[in-house]
């Protein structure tokens, strides 16, 4: 069964369409790819799945439960993670707190407790360090700038602590928004690598919107297109390529 | 010299107390970015709260202060609540002006419940005066000073050590990043508008025990409007060193130059402060980037 499913959803804010009758399904552990021209819709639709947007029709189900109604942080509790297009960290807190928060749903002392930082809470605190020190912080090779504050870091590497508290949010759907957009190939190869490399070593479904056509080639098992808000097309990369459709929506009529 | 140590020991236990009542404009202003004009008020509310538990129900004062503390929480929260969330997505200064309305409604209704008559709390603080050294302080400025202080020090540790101080500081920085991670943003900010309700509380207590208790207390409130300009509005530790400043050189005022002045000076030196450093010496700098 799919782990997520977009069923039939429309969004129109006042008299624009945003999204018209959009359907598409994530499999379990794969990488799954959405493109699209500018303003085809892809924004708006991770806005939606992730619960930021209401759709007027249509429905969101996530590992088999309906999830439309639910707020987004119910959502980001019940494990999805995202990471937006323009960098969204928490600009003032250094590398760890910003990871740290990911994984503020997944502890389980209240917050009065976690307020007064008894005991239990101290305990479940130093362990989550320790967790995310030995598996996020290593795999993504952050160790060296874990106290510095975020705002002081390069682009690249900025975005590399945006996937870390993805996922320090133990998640099992990413939704990355053109996680390599603005690098340089460099950049875009190390990020790739380690997109690769958390699918295998965590198990993560991956959901990718991305323009840099090369990446999303090498990377998707499957990939969606929209156009004008609209589904234009699915399939695999090889699939995709071959469609008349896609290639007249991006490079125009000939 | 003896003078000027005396003064400035007065000043400084002073001090303590503004950074106390300005503590909870910042908690406010920090978490959710609204200045509320309403926060002198919850203060004075707080005070008539504590003095109908401890006088006309007749509890210890230790209870009533519980039970103030209690009910500002859920004051503050109610607040946020019923009227802030209303006014989600309307501009900054409808918000502002609100708040300000719950000002007047507060003080007239506590006019009405409890009389404009002034009413005196018991003598909470010992008022036997402190030696410092040969320095004398009156026991009330002491004490008030050491309660402020620790208020005002739990409070930063709180958010620099807790996990619901940082989802405070990260709601703050962005709701939707703070959505996006799984904070329940709508409960961080009720709780950032209760803990400053009754940090308000508390200074409403300490101020009605120094003084007297009129549903005006809340007006002494602006008075702390330097503080917060010197201090920085979103910084905890800027107002501890802007209610010393001001406190002291309020009290060197007084001192050196006259009474008439005492009132005056600390707004020469905010004109000062804000033709150097906009944001306050503390406060962190608006840097929008387009």
């Amino acid at each position: 069964m799919a782990l997520l499913e977009v069923a039939n959803v429309s969004l129109a804010f006042g008299g624009v369409r945003a999204l018209s009758g959009v359907s598409l399904e994530v499999e379990e552990g794969t990488v799954t790819s959405v493109i699209g021209p500018n303003g085809a819709g892809k924004t708006s639709l991770y806005n939606v799945i992730s619960g930021f947007y209401r759709p007027q029709t249509g429905a969101v189900r996530f590992a088999g439960g309906d999830v439309t109604a639910l707020k987004a942080n119910r959502r980001a509790a019940l494990g999805m993670a995202r990471t937006f297009q323009n960098i969204a960290l928490f600009r003032g807190l250094t590398v760890l707190d910003n990871i740290k928060l990911g994984a503020h749903h997944t502890l389980r002392s209240g917050i009065l407790a976690a307020a007064w930082y008894l005991g239990g809470a101290a305990r479940e605190e130093a362990a989550l360090t320790g967790e995310i020190e030995a598996r996020i912080i290593d795999l993504l090779h952050l160790g060296e700038v874990r106290h510095a504050p975020v705002a002081a870091l390069p682009y690249g590497m900025q975005k590399r602590v945006e996937l870390a508290r993805a996922l320090a949010m133990r998640p099992r759907l990413l939704m990355l928004d053109e996680p390599v957009a603005g690098m340089n190939r460099e950049e875009k190869e190390d990020m790739a690598r380690y997109i690769l490399d958390v699918r295998e070593e965590w198990g993560v479904t991956v959901l990718l919107i991305e323009h840099d056509m090369g990446m999303v080639m090498d990377l998707s098992d499957r990939i969606h297109v929209l156009n004008f808000g609209e589904r234009l097309a699915s399939g695999t990369p090889a699939d995709v390529r071959a469609d008349p459709a896609v290639v007249e929506a991006y490079l125009g009529e000939s | 010299m003896n003078l000027f140590i005396e003064y400035s020991l007065v000043g400084l236990a002073a001090g303590g107390m503004y950074a106390l009542m300005a503590l909870g404009f910042v908690l406010v202003f920090k978490g959710t970015g609204v200045f509320n004009f309403a926060q002198g008020e919850l203060m004075m509310l707080g005070a008539y709260v504590f003095l109908t538990v401890n006088q006309l129900a007749g509890l210890h004062w230790s209870i009533a202060l519980a039970a103030t503390a209690v009910f500002a929480l859920a004051a503050g929260a109610f607040v946020e609540r019923a009227i802030l969330r209303a006014l989600a997505g309307q501009p900054l200064l409808s918000v502002v002006m609100a708040t300000v309305g719950l000002g007047l409604v507060l003080k007239g209704a506590v006019g009405l419940i409890w009389g404009q008559e002034q009413r005196t709390l018991p003598g909470l603080l010992p008022r036997a005066p402190v030696f410092i050294g040969e320095f004398l302080i009156p026991g009330n400025a002491f004490w008030s000073f050491v309660i402020s202080m620790a208020v005002v020090g739990a409070c930063l540790a709180w958010f620099r050590f807790t996990r619901s101080g940082v989802a405070m500081r990260a709601a703050a920085s962005s709701q939707v990043n703070a959505y996006a991670v799984g904070i329940n943003v709508p409960r961080i900010s009720a709780l950032t508008w209760g803990l400053a309700a009754a940090v308000g509380g508390f200074a409403g207590v300490l101020l009605a025990a120094i003084n007297n208790l009129t549903p005006h207390l809340g007006d002494l409130a602006l008075s702390v409007l330097a503080v917060l300009i010197v201090g920085g509005l979103d910084s905890l530790a800027g107002v501890i060193v802007g209610g010393l400043v001001i406190g002291w050189l309020q009290s060197m005022t007084g001192a050196y130059l006259g009474g008439q002045y005492r009132e005056v000076m600390p707004f020469v030196v905010v004109l000062a402060v804000l033709l150097v450093r906009p944001h306050g010496l503390f406060g962190r700098k608006e840097i929008e980037r387009i």
